[in-house]
C-alpha cells in the first residue's frame, strides 16, 4: 500500500478507503443491515424511519436496542439510557484511533464529523489499515471507507426493507456467526501490541461470564475493569522486558 | 408503536445524540493522547476488551434462530475455527469460513 512516491492526494486516498466497500468485513456488515431491516419491518418500523435510524445511529447494536425499547412503548428517557449505555464502548473506540489518524493540523470539526463513522467494522478497518496510509491522508482514507460503508448499508435498509422478510434457518444462522467469528480473527490478525492481544483474551472470557454475574452492564464492566486488569499485565511485562530490549 | 414526528424525534435524541455524544467524547480525549503514551496503552486495552465482551456474548448468547443451536456447537466452532486460523498463518478468510463450515455441518447434521 505503501510506495515510496506517492502522488495520491486526500482525493486520491479518499477513493481508496472507498474501495474497502469491496471486502469481507463489509460484505458480513452488509447482511447483518438486511436482518436489520427484516427486524425493523417486523417491529413496525416505517421504512423511513429504519433508514433514518440507520444513518443517524450507525451501530447496529444501539440500532435493535433502541428498536426493541420502542416496541415496549418505553419512556424516551429510558431508551436514552439503554441506549447511551450500549454505546459508551465507542468512546475508547474512538479515542483508541484518533492519535493514529490525526495530524497536529487536523481540524477539531473534521474529526468530529468523521467520527460518526466509527463502528466496530470500521474500527478494526482503522486499526487494519491506518498505519500503511500517509499520516497526513489517514483522515481522507477513513473518510473514504466510513462514509461509503455508511451510506451503502443506509441504501440497503431501504431497499431490502419488505423484500427479504427472512432468511432460511441454517443461513440465517450462518449470517449471524459471521460477524462475531469475523472479529475473532481480524481483531486478532490487526494486534501488533501485546496489549491487544492481552485484552482480546479477557475481554472474551469475561464478557459472556459476566453476563451472568452483573446482567446490563457486562460489557461495561468487563470493559473497563477487564482492559485495566490487561492494561496492568502489559505494564508489568514490558517494564520486565524493556531493559533486554534497550540492550539489543 | 409511536407514530409520525414522534418517532423521528426519539430516533435522533434517543438514537443519534444518545450514541454520538461518546463518539465525540472519545475524539475529545483522543485529541489529548500522544500515540506512544501510557494513556493510550489503557484505552486501546479498554476498547479491545469490551469489542472482545460484545463479540463473545454474539456467540454464547446469540438471538434469532441461533438460539436454538446448542452452544457446544457454537462453542466448537468458534474455537477449532480459531485454533486453525492461528496454526495456518493467521488469513483472515480461514478464521471466517472454517468456523461458518463447522457451524452449517452442525445445524444441517442435528436438524431434526
Amino acid at each position: 500500500m505503501s510506495h515510496p512516491i506517492d502522488t495520491r492526494g486526500n482525493l486520491g486516498w479518499f477513493l481508496t478507503g472507498m474501495r474497502g466497500i469491496i471486502s469481507l468485513p463489509a460484505f458480513i456488515l452488509m447482511t447483518s443491515y438486511i436482518g436489520f431491516s427484516a427486524f425493523a419491518l417486523e417491529s413496525g418500523l416505517t421504512r423511513g424511519e429504519a433508514v433514518a435510524m440507520t444513518l443517524g445511529i450507525w451501530a447496529l447494536p444501539a440500532q435493535m436496542i433502541l428498536v426493541g425499547s420502542m416496541l415496549g412503548n418505553a419512556h424516551i428517557a429510558a431508551s436514552f439510557l439503554a441506549v447511551t449505555l450500549s454505546s459508551i464502548r465507542m468512546m475508547p473506540m474512538v479515542a483508541s484511533i484518533m492519535p493514529e489518524m490525526r495530524t497536529k493540523k487536523t481540524p477539531l470539526p473534521i474529526l468530529l464529523f468523521v467520527s460518526h463513522f466509527i463502528a466496530i467494522t470500521s474500527w478494526v478497518f482503522a486499526s487494519r489499515h491506518l498505519r500503511d496510509v500517509p499520516r497526513n491522508h489517514r483522515v481522507a482514507f477513513f473518510a473514504g471507507f466510513g462514509m461509503t460503508l455508511t451510506l451503502t448499508n443506509t441504501l440497503i435498509v431501504g431497499v431490502s426493507y419488505g423484500v427479504v422478510s427472512q432468511f432460511p434457518p441454517v443461513i440465517a444462522g450462518a449470517l449471524f456467526m459471521l460477524t462475531p467469528v469475523y472479529f475473532i480473527s481480524s481483531i486478532w490478525a490487526s494486534a501488533v501490541q501485546p496489549v491487544v492481544k492481552i485484552a482480546f483474551v479477557i475481554g472474551i472470557v469475561a464478557g459472556p461470564t459476566l453476563a451472568l454475574v452483573v446482567p446490563g452492564f457486562d460489557v461495561l464492566v468487563a470493559g473497563i475493569g477487564g482492559g485495566t486488569v490487561a492494561y496492568l499485565i502489559d505494564r508489568r511485562r514490558r517494564r520486565k522486558v524493556l531493559p533486554k530490549s534497550e540492550v539489543a | 408503536m409511536a407514530d409520525g414526528w414522534w418517532t423521528y424525534a426519539v430516533i435522533i435524541i434517543a438514537g443519534f445524540l444518545a450514541t454520538d455524544i461518546w463518539r465525540w467524547m472519545g475524539v475529545l480525549i483522543g485529541h489529548r493522547l500522544n500515540e506512544d503514551s501510557e494513556a493510550l496503552y489503557w484505552v486501546r486495552a479498554v476498547a479491545t476488551a469490551l469489542v472482545m465482551a460484545v463479540t463473545a456474548k454474539l456467540i454464547v448468547f446469540p438471538t434469532g434462530t441461533l438460539a436454538n443451536s446448542p452452544l457446544w456447537l457454537r462453542l466448537a466452532a468458534a474455537g477449532i475455527g480459531f485454533a486453525v486460523f492461528l496454526g495456518t498463518g493467521k488469513r483472515v478468510a480461514v478464521g471466517v469460513l472454517v468456523p461458518i463450515a463447522i457451524l452449517i455441518a452442525g445445524l444441517l447434521f442435528l436438524q431434526p
